[in-house]
């Protein structure tokens, strides 16, 4: 079942950086890729859980600010130890200037 | 400052009574730098690197070529000495800032690096990787941190043998051939993951693989010289950075959720900080450990004002750390008390207090 909900205006997130987004007791993080591609994943990272919004975006990579562990945050994969678990990802679409994530 | 001297003194195992839990990541303090600005702080670049990196190579190699044509003659003393600093001290802390990832933009760079650092200086790459992890998520966390250089109370030997590295540098041998053998211990079990555990005996097989052919090359040569080239200065030449490294977190709180209190900025001269890769700046590499090392000056003056002051030089940290820990030999409950140095308009430290009943099971 889909859930669309808005998460944020698409001017909100600078190109190549992150932002974070609660819903009720959820936490995520909502990308902004270097081609202005908008993407969703879980707030905290798979390893310590520390939320992510304080991390560094590399082009397509999420850096953790704590251990430095690294996701891909189109698909999640984890792609640099300390991380192992793969982070979750949500479909995200942009309307009106607007970014919805379904939260499902 | 005396702490309730009631308790039994701790258990630094981590399989002990006291690893129990720890704080959480959101109970660690961080002085709030906003977010523009620490963007550009955290990004890597190749060129500082590579310059730093190209330095350190060529003296390295300078250096070697100068022990080699003065061999046999005095001039070998002191070209062994700086040998010996550029090899095993700026290896050290490379192989730290390498196995942050910080180092370079280029990520096979940061991999190269950090695989050279580690053979300079003994250390597996996989062990250390996840002890050092672990190492930033329990800063000074008694049971938890396996890097607290000084646990209390500290012995006499061990303070002057883990300063010079001949202690730690027989340690990280003996780690060697164990993890050669594919044994973990006890407390090496609790940080390094299933998937890293043959690659990290992988690694120690190649590294004792190149320390044997060079003392089989030593006996062929009938000469020391090999062995004074390579992996010997690991004992002789990172005494440097253990000197400076014994001023990170020794002496100070333990157990405390605030970089600002259990570890120590010191202001260096620049040979110090360009063998010791600016961790000076040590409250600033733990608060944020994303900055890269070439960028930590610039972090230290967002931050200062919200920290302890920074120490004006070497000897002044040497003269409150090298007391500290001898008290700490009578007293193990002693430590220096770093929140009265709070500037008054700074952030109050976290009143959080660690978990210790269920530790103590």
């Amino acid at each position: 079942m889909t859930n669309w909900t808005r998460a944020c205006a698409c001017d909100d997130i600078e190109t190549e950086d992150l932002i974070r987004y609660d819903n009720g007791d959820r936490t995520f993080a909502i990308y902004r890729s270097p081609e202005d591609e908008f993407y969703c994943t879980d707030g905290l990272c798979t390893h310590e859980e520390v939320h992510l919004e304080d991390g560094l975006v590399i082009d397509h990579l999420i850096e953790c600010p704590m251990h430095n562990g690294q996701f891909d945050y189109r698909t999640g994969e984890a792609k640099r130890s300390p991380v192992c678990v793969n982070l979750k990802t949500y479909p995200v679409k942009v309307e009106d200037g607007d970014v919805f994530i379904d939260i499902g | 400052m005396l702490q309730d001297n009631t308790i039994p003194w701790r258990d630094y195992s981590l399989t002990g009574r006291d690893s129990g839990p720890s704080f959480a990541p959101k109970q660690w303090y961080s002085t709030p730098v906003p977010r523009k600005r620490m963007k550009e702080l955290m990004k890597r670049r190749d060129a500082p690197a590579l310059i730093d990196y190209g330095i350190w190579l060529g003296f390295v190699l300078a250096t070697g070529a100068l022990v080699i044509l003065t061999w046999g003659t005095w001039w070998a003393v002191p070209s062994v000495i700086l040998y010996g600093v550029f090899y095993g001290s700026c290896a050290d802390s490379r192989w730290h800032e390498c196995c942050h990832g910080t180092v370079f933009k280029t990520p096979w760079l940061n991999t190269a690096a950090y695989q050279l650092a580690s053979f300079m200086s003994l250390k597996n790459p996989y062990l250390w990787r996840w002890s050092h992890t672990r190492h930033h998520t329990d800063t000074v966390i008694v049971g938890k941190d396996p890097e607290i250089a000084f646990p209390r109370p500290p012995h006499p030997l061990n303070i002057l043998w883990n300063m010079l590295h001949l202690q730690s540098g027989w340690n990280e041998l003996k780690k060697m051939f164990w993890l050669s053998a594919g044994r973990l211990t006890k407390d090496q079990k609790t940080f390094l993951i299933e998937a890293d555990r043959s690659k990290a005996f992988l690694a120690s097989r190649v590294h004792l693989a190149i320390l044997a052919m060079t003392f089989a090359l030593a006996m062929v040569l009938q000469s020391w010289l090999p062995i004074v080239l390579i992996g010997g200065p690991t004992f002789y030449g990172s005494w440097l950075h253990h000197l400076l490294a014994s001023l990170q977190h020794a002496g100070l709180a333990e157990d405390v959720p605030d970089h600002r209190l259990n570890s120590r900025t010191v202001y260096m001269n620049w040979f110090f900080r360009f063998v010791y890769s600016n961790m000076n700046y040590h409250v600033e590499h733990h608060m944020y450990p994303m900055v890269p090392f070439y960028n930590l000056p610039a972090l230290h003056e967002e931050i200062k004002v919200d920290c302890p002051p920074a120490y004006a030089g070497t000897m002044t940290a040497f003269r409150e750390m090298l007391p500290a820990i001898l008290i700490q030999r009578r007293d193990p409950f002693y430590f220096v008390d770093r929140k009265p140095l709070l500037p008054k308009d700074a952030n109050p430290s976290p009143e959080y207090t660690r978990p210790t009943a269920i530790a103590a099971e």
